[in-house]
């Protein structure tokens, strides 16, 4: 006892110490800061410090460093597209790293300021402005990928990459959100058709909806996960179809309140869950699983999960149809995409833009279709009878002309603002009116900080 | 009985060395050599390190980016803007409050029945104490699934004829599930400290006290507290810093810290600022702050029981 | 056989009463300590049951699986290489532990044996590092791994663990009971402080080695932040980093049931260690909570 009362006074003078010390580091401030940052990371050495040795060895052989998140069937695909790209290009290695997908902006966040960075990077689009304005990323080069071949080849909504007047990022596919039904639920609930209406959604989810007697749900009619893909339905599906707008045309503001749209389509959306009770959070774990379990009738998802459908449930009947629709037309859409980091340059950024390329290929991206599942980015290749005349397929690429991917300056503070909107009303009984308004004041407060951060620069 | 033995064999065992050294330079010697390499280490390892996170929460330092310009207390007056924030303190300060009175009289009651349980005392000690050596990780992840809203805990309930709960799903019941699922991994150990504790009360004190006619909660209050005073420190003190720095739970237990934010903890947002928002600076000083309130936390406790115990 | 005949001496009745009371409160005891016992191993029966259900049985309420299968657990081998993560968890565990045991018990005996100028800015020192939480620590300590060299390699992966600050206290704690008059009896027959330290104060330290072993082998085991910020490398990767790797692929593969098998597989060495080495673990936190 005594030992541990002895500590209390040395420990309150350890603490005096510390922050005596933190004082004087800050005033000076070429201190701590200073030393590790010219040690470490540095955009001009973002690039890993071995392959720059081993390309001044042997002349022409460099090797570039690929980084994307861990999804099996992509690693799988990137792993037999490197072997390809160096049969091609025989001075060129490309080495590619995984990381899970909930940690990747975390490995990310630690790896590049300890100087381990990539030359190659695939990105979530969302993550993109972010990674830009901390000077993370280097353009692509205009001559390599004009701005104008771009905006004629690639569906609309890939110019979220385009930021200050250049492209940052370029996808080899893009996603679309659709409706996945479950045929034998619709076949138990006399449905013959997939809901094309919001009305006839809302119908058919109350037919589908099934409770045990104690009130527990056996199945969802619509499976409700605000977090998962439901906010972007909101932002790029609901809100356009309603009438509403998404963001001014210089991104800076939050117009969904601007229109009673806004506030139809999120009472819309709030309505499956707090008075339809066709479905809510957390029930069957999540969304994914309720509908691949058979616990889910109907599912907001990506195109992204035919493939892991396709293993995990293979004997799941499942059909895909395009959103209900309302006024307007209009899907969310989105995509992972690749850019080059900052410090690449000479050899390196050469076989980087060349597989970059690569990448962006036809052929690349139709092998991308048949192993991952992802849609096809630009338009050519994508509007092939092959792909529109495929059953799962179809429904999705056939929303693609009329898709919208908002421009996220935060994606994980933008979901996390939806989703805690949906749930002041869903568990705190806030009106529905009250939400929708904080939401939207809180949102764009989000977006002034970030353009006052930019404009700064 | 031990150290007479040993002190008899280290005794006859030993050979005298003659002193090469003086005898006070020798022992200087090897307590610097002893300590050396430990103190350098945990500077480097341990005090750097704070240091280093002192300077950044001056700092704005975007992760990604090279540059970490000065820019003096607008991390610590953004921090105080920031509801998440503010939220984090609550909840953080609420698990303190729930935790370690829960986990204490946990413990202690547990101990209290064990106490003078002669058979299967061996198991139930054993029974009691694995959960505390179980990854949180993977007892988190058994709560979460017993805990949803159709899981089987739910399913109990409806069978007994009581209302399903939301549990996690539910701001105002998920903070608590959390703290209760922390008292549940850490009664084993409470448990073991009180009960070597009561197990050192000398027993004549409380026969003592039953001759005079003391009634058992008289003994329990006037004769055990006060003799386990000590034991309550410790255990408070490490049970404090625990459930200060909860994180592993709300990560695998909770969707971000939610819902509506009700658990997310102070170093659960610290490693969101950094790890998610990358705002290295902002997350250097909401653990300057945290660094402060443990500080001042085991001051205050310190103190505290430190007053009980002269009595 | 009649109770009252065999208590024939004078108080009978108090006695008898007093018997009755113990009796039924010892019942309740045990009744309560058997409600906690419910309590307490019902999750880990779960997660074990679960281990054993279909994929398709994930929401199915029932405790004992039907049909049960073994093929989750072939599938952890299959879709990853969990025999690697287990064999790396089993090393870096039994490497800090030693590490730990090492240094730990020349620092605590030093600080509680010896009266030297610093000694209690030191003990301090050390004791505060406790409660810096280590998410605080990796930012600085992935800089220095890397600097180092060191990053997703096992060395960067021991470096935080290798001494502990709890060890410290725990030893020091422990070496305060050894009686002061039993190392001045050696010093005076001419032993050499190395010696003092090594050949008597050590052995009987064997109980609490033993015990600081087996917490340091523990938690060396169930360490998650840092190896999971250091290690890059799938095969590098230990059993609580692989686990998070199974659920971050959770909503593409097997899904819950996988997590639950992974968590049984890593979680019964651990209650098989502890099963073996109980006696010494309680005793040993036992001590570090008395003093």
């Amino acid at each position: 006892m005594n030992r541990i009362h002895n500590i209390a006074k040395p420990l309150s003078l350890l603490a005096v110490v510390s922050l005596l010390l933190t004082a004087c580091g800050g005033n000076n401030s070429d201190n701590a800061g200073s030393s590790s940052s010219s040690s470490s990371p540095s955009v001009a050495s973002a690039s890993p410090t071995e392959t720059t040795t081993a390309s001044g060895d042997s002349q022409e052989k460099v090797t570039i460093e690929y980084w994307q998140y861990e999804y099996p069937s992509k690693v799988a695909l990137i792993d037999e597209l490197i072997k390809q790209f160096e049969e091609q290009n025989p001075g060129i290695t490309v080495k590619q790293t995984n990381f899970p997908y909930d940690q990747y902006n975390e490995k990310v966040a630690t790896l590049v300021p300890a100087g381990k960075g990539p030359d190659v990077i695939n990105l979530y689009y969302g993550w993109l402005p972010k990674y830009v304005s901390s000077g993370f990323l280097q353009p692509l080069p205009e001559s390599d990928f004009p701005a104008a071949e771009i905006e004629s080849k690639y569906y609309p909504f890939v110019d979220a990459a385009k930021i200050d007047g250049s492209y940052w990022a370029i996808p080899t596919a893009v996603r679309t959100l659709a409706v996945f039904y479950n045929k034998d639920l619709f076949a138990k609930a006399n449905i013959a058709e997939p809901p094309a209406t919001w009305e006839e959604l809302v119908e058919d989810s109350l037919k589908l909806t099934e409770k045990d007697s104690n009130g527990q749900f056996v199945v969802e009619g619509l499976a409700w996960e605000p977090g998962a893909q439901l906010h972007h339905w909101y932002r790029d599906g609901l809100l356009p179809q309603a009438g509403g707008q998404d963001l001014s045309e210089d991104r800076r503001k939050i117009l969904w309140a601007d229109t009673p749209a806004g506030l139809e389509a999120f009472q819309y959306l709030i309505d499956f869950a707090v008075k339809h009770k066709v479905g809510t959070t957390g029930v069957f774990t999540d969304d994914v699983t309720a509908f691949k379990t058979g616990h889910a009738a109907i599912n907001i998802d990506g195109s992204f999960r035919l493939g892991s459908l396709a293993t995990d449930a293979p004997d799941l009947n499942y059909g895909i149809a395009p959103l209900p629709s309302y006024k307007n037309k209009s899907a969310p859409s989105s995509y992972w995409a690749n850019a080059i980091s900052a410090g690449v340059t000479g050899a390196k950024l050469d076989a980087s833009i060349k597989f970059l390329k690569f990448l962006t290929s036809k052929e690349v991206q139709e092998q991308w279709v048949d192993k991952v599942g992802e849609l096809p980015a630009q338009k050519e290749v994508a509007t092939q009878d092959k792909y529109l005349n495929d059953e799962k397929l179809g429904p999705f690429i056939r929303q693609l002309d009329n898709s919208k991917a908002h421009f996220f300056i935060d994606e994980t503070g933008e979901r996390t603002l939806f989703v805690d909107a949906a749930n002041e009303v869903l568990l705190n009984n806030v009106p529905a009116e009250k939400a929708f308004k904080d939401l939207v004041a809180k949102t764009q407060k989000l977006y002034d900080d970030y353009w006052a951060k930019v404009d700064k620069k | 009985m031990i150290t007479n033995t040993t002190q008899r064999r280290a005794a006859e065992g030993s050979k005298p060395l003659s002193l090469r050294l003086n005898y006070r330079a020798q022992r200087y010697l090897f307590i610097y050599l002893m300590l050396g390499i430990p103190v350098l280490y945990f500077l480097l390892t341990r005090l750097y390190p704070i240091l280093y996170s002192f300077n950044i929460s001056f700092r704005e330092w975007d992760v990604l980016s090279p540059e970490k310009p000065y820019i003096g207390w607008a991390n610590y007056t953004s921090l105080l803007e920031d509801e998440a924030f503010r939220k984090s303190l609550k909840n953080t300060f609420l698990y303190v409050v729930v935790g370690i009175p829960g986990q204490l009289a946990a413990g202690l009651f547990v101990a209290l029945l064990l106490q003078n349980v002669k058979r299967l005392r061996g198991f139930f000690r054993t029974v009691y104490f694995i959960p505390y050596i179980t990854s949180i990780v993977a007892v988190s992840w058994i709560f979460r699934w017993l805990l949803m809203p159709n899981g089987w805990i739910n399913g109990q309930l409806l069978s007994l004829g009581l209302p399903a709960q939301p549990f996690l799903q539910s701001p105002d019941q998920a903070p608590y599930v959390i703290a209760l699922s922390m008292i549940w991994q850490s009664v084993g150990f409470q448990m073991l400290i009180f009960l070597t504790g009561l197990e050192g009360i000398p027993k004549m004190y409380h026969e003592a006290a039953h001759i005079d006619g003391a009634n058992a909660w008289h003994r329990f209050r006037y004769i055990t507290v006060p003799l386990l005073n000590p034991i309550i420190l410790f255990s408070a003190v490490i049970a404090g810093i625990s459930y200060l720095q909860s994180f592993a739970h709300i990560v695998s237990m909770t969707q971000d810290g939610g819902p509506l934010n009700s658990t997310r903890t102070l170093v659960y947002h610290i490693y969101k600022l950094a790890f998610k928002s990358f705002d290295m600076g902002s997350a250097s000083a909401a653990t300057v702050v945290l660094f402060v309130i443990i500080l001042a936390f085991t001051l205050l406790q310190l103190k505290i029981l430190d007053r009980k115990l002269d009595y | 056989m009649n109770p009252n005949t065999k208590q024939v001496r004078s108080p009978v009745e108090r006695q008898f009463n007093r018997s009755y009371a113990n009796g039924a409160w010892l019942l309740l005891r045990y009744l309560l300590l058997f409600a906690g016992v419910a309590v307490t191993l019902f999750p880990f029966l779960w997660m074990a049951a679960s281990s054993f259900k279909e994929p398709k049985d994930l929401f199915d309420l029932s405790l004992i699986p039907s049909p049960a299968t073994w093929s989750n657990f072939g599938d952890l081998f299959v879709k990853a290489p969990f025999g690697l993560w287990f064999a790396n968890t089993a090393g870096v565990a039994v490497v800090s532990t030693v590490s730990v045991l090492v240094f730990d018990t020349m620092v605590g005996y030093v600080l509680a044996k010896f009266v030297f100028p610093g000694r209690s800015v030191i003990f301090v020192f050390i004791i505060s590092t406790l409660m810096v939480p280590t998410e605080m620590l990796i930012i600085p300590w992935y800089l220095l791994a890397s600097k180092l060299g060191l990053s997703d390699t096992y060395a960067g992966l021991l470096l935080p663990g290798l001494i502990s600050a709890f060890g410290i206290f725990l030893m020091r704690q422990f070496m305060e009971s050894l009686p002061s008059e039993l190392l001045d009896a050696a010093r005076i027959d001419g032993l050499n402080e190395w010696r003092v330290f090594s050949s008597i104060a050590l052995p009987l330290m064997k109980p609490a080695l033993a015990t600081l072993a087996i917490l340091s082998f523990i938690s060396g085991w169930n360490q998650f932040i840092w190896p999971f910020i250091v290690l890059q490398t799938e095969n590098k990767y230990t059993l609580p980093v692989g686990m998070v790797y199974f659920s971050s692929e959770l909503k593409d593969n097997s899904g819950w049931i996988l997590i639950m098998t992974a968590a049984t597989v890593s979680v019964l060495p651990l209650i098989t260690i502890f099963l073996i080495f109980q006696k010494r673990i309680i005793q040993g936190i036992a001590l570090s909570g008395m003093k």
